[in-house]
């Protein structure tokens, strides 16, 4: 059983770590490329950040067996910032001033990203942020291997309103800026393709929200009135099992109430007992279930890494291994590791997805990808109904608000900026 | 071609089954569907949906069911439900092949969307038309109500000619209401409209606003006075009655809190109230019931059904036991200090944690539900029982009741409240304070982890499940009044229904807020809680 | 309950002459000069040499002190357990936060002259008035101790009025906190939600990148430290002091004599929920964030462990006890990555169990074996 595994694994680390208290000082004899992993491993947000923590490891070691990188080995830095957000921006600043770390793979939620970011700016860090977020952000220091709102809600509104002829809708998100903003942009558009206010519902929840018997039955009575209802659920991690248990008591199906979520990925299912979610739709730029080599052989990697055959694979697993294949391209082809030369060896480097054709990175540190709709199946997996044609690049500023409608970002001469304006030619708030 | 001939020698043995042309259309139908893409698989079905032959609905309910498999080697079609050791018992839909239990690997399930899922339930339901149960035939008049036009009317009205059962001769008569509601004759739609009145579908309420649309000017399209008003009575009348089963639908949804905060708080007003225990701790011991559940789960896969009875007891043990260890390695030696308590037992709660953590993994696991406990008691269309909430409320009550009973009834009951009163007596009496000191906490702890087999049910079972749960329990406890079981009741219930009645109103998070504002000031007003026990020295 | 078996402790009588408190001020201004010159003056490349990393961290710790120091004050001598003292804390926090955003003008990423980027964001228009003065520093320093002791001020009035003690008083601090942190969530109370106020650039028009800020920042946390070390000192050596032991272990008996135990112990209250706010408003240039996450009850209950293991009602004790913890989880965040939580709590349940005194009370024992 999987439990004495990890008991075992438990005490190796007990000793692992004993080991390293004492002899932290012999280590850096050797020349390495150090890189930084700063996910949480405590901590609410440990749930879903331990797993990347070990996919970041998990290509180390592929990297270090296929000869290192620029002739030196890897070698991976990992802190605990316990899903403490102060913590992020001090560890930020331990990885890049204390172990000088190369470059960092880190952060999920969008407070992190925000408390690091002065840090990674002020000491020219590089970091690789691999979850989908709200947009409105270009640092120089940063790529986003994850998708920004035009790579996964509005492609999912679109299947939506095209294939399930969905007009009435329910915005359902847990309070804080991802879905705030994701519902910013979902209702200018969807009041742009002519849906009317008395067709939208907004509703906003508190974190790890578990009591929904009163949304749900006024969900339900708004997707009574007789028109076609769907749900655009940006419902956080932890408050999503009882939301889809509540819907499936009340006796909201796929069928009537479709959800379509930004956050349930295969993990997350992988949590939870699927029987109710079955139909329901999910949007990424990955499913474990895309048949493809580059896909077949990451998932058997990763099962043999991890050592557990039911442990599964989901996107923002893909958007860290495109993004660490993409880092070791841009410092082979750089030649260092040296912040600024990778920097801007990063823009334009391809890298195939696992699931067909290939990733690219834009002038604007985000990525061009394909967008993938998929419905829950029993067994948790997705069956993908939908496809975009090609891949969609990210746009880190949102057409669909005022206050960004302008602005672009271009990290390439002469614009060189993530914020820039196109109507008043000015880039303002940068921090270098 | 071996196969060909093998079912027709097959299908040429077995006499009562209806053949065209010497050869089963139904097994040339299911090849088409298991060699259909996604993209035709929804012309297979309308083919199959047509067909005059009763296996052919039990392929499409299989194929809802996601219960329908091809065998890899040839895409022959079976039924298949799995089976606990990770097989498939097989069901030939043709009858052909005798059941029998097969390797997964060598099966792929068809997999259906949602658009086909629709498109399944449709075909199922006119199917069900002629079922004998009268349960399958409502559900399938109230599927077609969603496409009413004349067409299915006349369907609906084939039906009725020989039903019998009054709840779907009801909705027939639902539908004849509704279809008429477009007639011209003024008498005939004044009827229907009479027909309809206070009737709680909300396809009605739909159908009888769209009596009183209005144009772009915004003047009303019908212009007959007489059934605009009669629309508006009709209306009123549903509108009031589905008001009342709005207020009690609150009510219960308030209850159904109540009892999730009843019983996570009522251990803790055991070793809170009782032993004067601050035991921070108390929400990873539920977060130990929920993890039994689970292990009990994994246990006993062939029969989750019972695994809740099971996890219950195991619970009780698992988190009471942990619960004793905690009482006997720390807290007896810090007795009388009650805030110490509160920091050792701070420390003990992150080392559970990191604890299941580093056991089980940091994901959530997954608690199955059993069947008995999802759905929900349908009593009208606006007002329906969810059967997991109903039974937890249930539950909690019982747990109450019988702690209620341990404590007012038994030997040890009587020595706890002793040795709560007056330990330096009750040892003088000779009760061994310290033994009962252990029970009592080992009490309200495994009353902890039944808590946690409920919770388990109803949210995420993860490492951090305790600590959405601690603070609302001392809340709980506190407004209650400490030491009193009673006082805990109450609170739990005022304040779930209390969250519910404000909820629609003010938001989820403004509700919470301002029911912790409630609190705190009626603390102020109130020092002791709602119940305050009388003549202790503090 | 049984509290009364937490009466009297005789550790004050036996630190009066407050030997270890003198010495440790003296560390603190000590280190103060050391971290200075040696990150200013020593060239990166010696080995005397203090990163700008260590600038930060410490000086986060001096700011965890002065709120231990607050709380002791509070909990040590007047035996108010507070278990939401982190929202005063984090009320100082944001009042700076408010400053240093306003403080961005422009140079937030949408180039807004007036608003602070995630209004811009939210689609706001004009400043909510509860923002406006903020752009001034002696406001906005005003506010970091008028809105915390504001707070204290009703809530203390209310709760020591209606003779709500010990753990009523604990729990509904508690619920105090949760029901802010639940309120600083919501987008619409205009301060950034679960983002918080971040992407500061300067105070007092000195850039917060720059290394001799940090070091002023750094330098005014120790001096904050030991001032309120001073005085919480000097208030619990006075009479007032006296009168508020007095409280803690007999408290009807100190009303029945004729003191006002209402006024007493609200007056430290609202005096410690100051303090928290300065050590809040110290904390926040230096990290770099404020966000609700410094609500959350679990914070205020962990300081309270620091103070605990520290040593209660000795003031320095306190200090001892945040500079240890959080260094600690510092050391152990970085070493020992998924288990430190073991240790952490291992740590605040042996305390509790075989030093009752904390750490403070070792140098006790020493000092009467010798």
């Amino acid at each position: 059983m999987s439990m004495l595994k990890n008991i075992k694994s438990m005490t190796a680390g007990v000793a692992l770590g004993v080991a390293s208290l004492v002899g932290t000082t012999a280590v850096w004899a050797e020349d390495t490329i150090k890189v930084g992993v700063l996910h949480s491993l405590s901590g609410t947000m440990a749930i879903s950040e331990t797993t990347l923590k070990d996919t970041v490891l998990m290509m180390v070691e592929e990297q270090n067996k296929a000869g290192g990188l620029l002739g030196k080995k890897l070698e991976p830095v990992v802190v605990d910032p316990a899903s403490n957000w102060p913590l992020f921006a001090e560890k930020a600043r331990e990885l890049i001033a204390k172990e000088k770390v190369d470059v960092i793979f880190g952060c999920w939620t969008s407070v992190s990203r925000k408390s690091v970011l002065p840090v990674i700016e002020e000491l020219n860090g590089l970091m690789f942020y691999p979850v989908q977020y709200e947009g409105e952000e270009s640092s120089k220091n940063v790529f986003y291997t994850g998708a920004a709102p035009n790579q996964q809600a509005i492609p999912a509104v679109d299947y939506l309103m095209e294939e399930l002829e969905v007009t009435r809708w329910v915005l359902a998100g847990t309070d804080y800026v991802y879905p705030r903003t994701t519902n910013k942009i979902l209702e200018a558009y969807l009041k742009s393709k002519g849906v009317a206010d008395e067709d939208i519902m907004i509703n906003y929840t508190p974190f790890g929200h578990s009591d929904w018997q009163s949304i749900v039955s006024e969900i339900k009575s708004f997707g009574a009135k007789g028109k076609k209802t769907a749900v655009v659920s940006t419902i956080n991690g932890d408050a999503n099992i009882p939301f889809y248990k509540e819907l499936g008591n009340q006796g909201v199906s796929a069928v009537d109430i479709p959800v379509v979520a930004f956050s349930v990925g295969e993990e997350e299912l992988s949590g939870m007992d699927t029987s109710p979610l079955v139909g329901h739709l999910a949007a990424w730029n990955y499913f474990q279930s895309v048949e493809s080599d580059e896909n077949d052989a990451f998932i058997a990697q990763w099962k043999a890494y991890i050592g557990n055959d039911e442990r599964v694979t989901n996107d923002p697993m893909e958007a860290t291994y495109i993004g660490f294949k993409m880092w070791v391209e841009a410092v082979t082809a750089a030649g260092t590791t040296d912040t600024d030369a990778v920097e801007q060896a990063m823009i334009g480097v391809s890298v195939a997805n696992l699931t067909g054709g290939m990733a690219v990175m834009n002038k604007n540190h985000h990525l061009s990808k394909p967008v993938l709709i998929g419905e829950i199946q029993e067994d948790g997996q997705f069956l993908v109904v939908s496809e975009t044609d090609g891949t969609v690049p990210g746009d880190a500023w949102s057409d669909f608000l005022p206050g960004s409608k302008d602005v672009i970002a271009d990290w390439t001469a002469p614009i060189s900026c993530g914020n820039y304006n196109t109507v008043t030619k000015t880039c303002s708030g940068q921090n270098f | 071609m071996l196969r060909l001939i093998v079912g027709l020698v097959l299908a040429c043995s077995i006499n009562n089954m209806v053949l065209a042309g010497g050869d089963d259309s139904l097994a040339v139908r299911l090849d088409a569907l298991a060699a259909a893409k996604l993209s035709k698989m929804p012309a297979q079905i309308d083919l199959l949906a047509g067909m005059d032959d009763p296996r052919a609905a039990v392929v499409l309910q299989a194929l809802l069911d996601g219960q329908l498999y091809a065998r890899k080697s040839d895409k022959r079609l079976f039924i298949a439900t799995p089976a606990a050791d990770k097989s498939l018992l097989l069901t030939d839909p043709l009858g052909l092949v005798q059941p029998g239990a097969a390797k997964k690997n060598e099966f792929k399930r068809i997999a259906v969307n949602n658009r086909m899922r629709s498109q399944l339930r449709y075909a199922i339901a006119r199917a069900n038309l002629q079922s004998p149960d009268p349960l399958q035939r409502q559900a399938a008049v109230l599927r077609l109500l969603d496409d009413l036009d004349p067409a299915v009317l006349v369907l609906l009205d084939e039906a009725a000619e020989d039903e019998s059962d009054e709840g779907v001769l009801g909705l027939v008569y639902i539908a004849r209401g509704m279809i008429a509601l477009d007639s011209d004759d003024r008498l005939e739609k004044m009827a229907a409209i009479e027909l309809l009145s206070g009737n709680l579908q909300p396809l009605v309420k739909n159908r009888l606003q769209q009596v009183l649309a209005r144009d772009d000017n915004g003047d009303l399209l019908e212009t007959d006075a007489v059934i605009v008003k009669k629309a508006r009575v009709a209306l009123a009348a549903i509108d009031s009655k589905a008001g009342v089963y709005k207020f009690l639908e609150t009510t219960f949804f308030g209850l159904s809190l109540g009892s999730v905060l009843l019983l996570s708080a009522i251990g803790l007003a055991i070793t809170f109230g009782v032993m004067g225990v601050i035991n921070m701790a108390h929400g990873e011991l539920i977060m130990l019931g929920a993890y039994t559940t689970y292990v009990v789960q994994l246990m006993m896969p062939d029969h989750l059904e019972y695994s809740l009875l099971v996890a219950v007891p195991a619970a009780f043990l698992v988190s009471g036991l942990v619960g004793v260890a905690i009482e006997r390695g720390i807290i007896q030696f810090l007795y009388g200090r009650p805030l110490e308590t509160l920091l050792a037992t701070f420390g003990v709660s992150l080392i559970l944690q990191q604890a299941v953590r580093s056991i089980f993994s940091p994901l959530n696991r997954s608690v199955a539900t059993p069947e008995w406990m999802s759905g929900a008691l349908q009593i009208n269309p606006v007002f329906a029982l969810t059967y997991n909430r109903m039974y937890i409320l249930v539950f909690a009550l019982i747990v109450f009741v019988l702690l209620l009973l341990l404590l007012k009834k038994t030997t040890l009951g009587l020595q706890f409240r002793a040795v709560a009163q007056n330990r330096a007596m009750a040892r003088a009496m000779g009760i061994r304070s310290q033994w009962v000191d252990a029970m009592t906490f080992g009490l309200g702890s495994g009353i902890a982890g039944i808590a946690g087999v409920a919770l388990s049910q109803l949210t995420n079972v993860g490492p951090n499940l305790g600590q959405a749960y601690i603070i609302d329990s001392f809340m709980v406890v506190v407004f209650g009044g400490v030491g009193n079981l009673w006082g805990t009741l109450v609170s739990a219930f005022s304040l779930g229904v209390a969250s519910k009645f404000v909820e629609p109103m003010a938001g989820a998070v403004l509700a919470k807020i301002l029911i912790l504002v409630f609190i705190i000031l009626f603390i102020q007003k109130n020092p002791r809680g709602l119940f305050p026990q009388q003549g202790r020295a503090e | 309950m049984a509290s009364h078996y937490v009466q009297s402790n005789p550790l004050f009588v036996k630190f009066a002459d407050d030997k270890w408190g003198n010495i440790l001020l003296i560390a603190i201004l000590l280190t103060t000069v050391i971290v200075a010159v040696g990150n200013l003056l020593v060239p990166p490349e010696s080995p005397f040499h203090v990163s700008t990393y260590m600038v930060t961290l410490l000086g986060k710790y001096l700011a965890f002190a002065l709120l231990a120091l607050s709380v002791d004050l509070i909990w040590g001598y007047a035996g108010i357990l507070s278990l939401g003292h982190g929202a005063f804390f984090a009320l100082g926090g944001y009042a700076m936060g408010m400053y240093l955003m306003r403080q961005i003008g422009d140079r937030g990423v949408y180039g807004n002259p007036d608003l602070p980027d995630f209004m811009v964001f939210l689609d706001w228009h004009e400043l909510p008035w509860y923002w406006s003065g903020f752009e001034s520093f002696g406001y906005a320093m005003l506010m970091v101790v008028l809105v915390p002791g504001l707070l204290a001020f009703i809530f203390g009035w209310l709760a020591f009025r209606s003779r709500v003690t010990g753990v009523y008083l604990s729990i509904i601090t508690q619920a105090l906190t949760y029901a802010l942190l639940l309120a600083f969530f919501r987008n619409e109370m205009g301060f950034g939600g679960n983002n918080g106020l971040t992407d500061f650039k300067d105070i007092l028009g000195y850039s917060l990148q720059s290394d001799a800020t940090r070091i002023a920042l750094f330098a005014a946390s120790a001096a904050a430290l030991v001032l309120g070390y001073l005085l919480c000192r000097w208030i619990t050596r006075s009479k007032l002091g006296r009168v508020l032991i007095a409280i803690r272990d007999a408290e009807d008996r100190t009303r029945f004599v004729g003191y006002k135990v209402e006024s007493y112990k609200l007056f430290v209250f609202v005096l410690s929920a100051a303090l928290a706010g300065v050590a809040g408003a110290l904390y926040v240039p230096q990290v770099g964030i404020i966000n609700p996450g410094e609500f959350s009850p679990l914070n205020s209950i962990e300081l309270v462990i620091w103070v605990a293991v520290g040593g209660r009602a000795t003031l320095f004790g306190a200090i001892v006890g945040a500079l240890l913890i959080n260094y600690c989880k510092t050391w152990f965040t970085g070493a020992l990555p998924e288990l430190w939580l073991f240790f952490l709590g291992a740590i605040f349940v042996l305390s509790t169990m075989f030093l009752p005194r904390g750490i403070v009370g070792l140098l006790h024992r020493k000092g009467e074996s010798s």
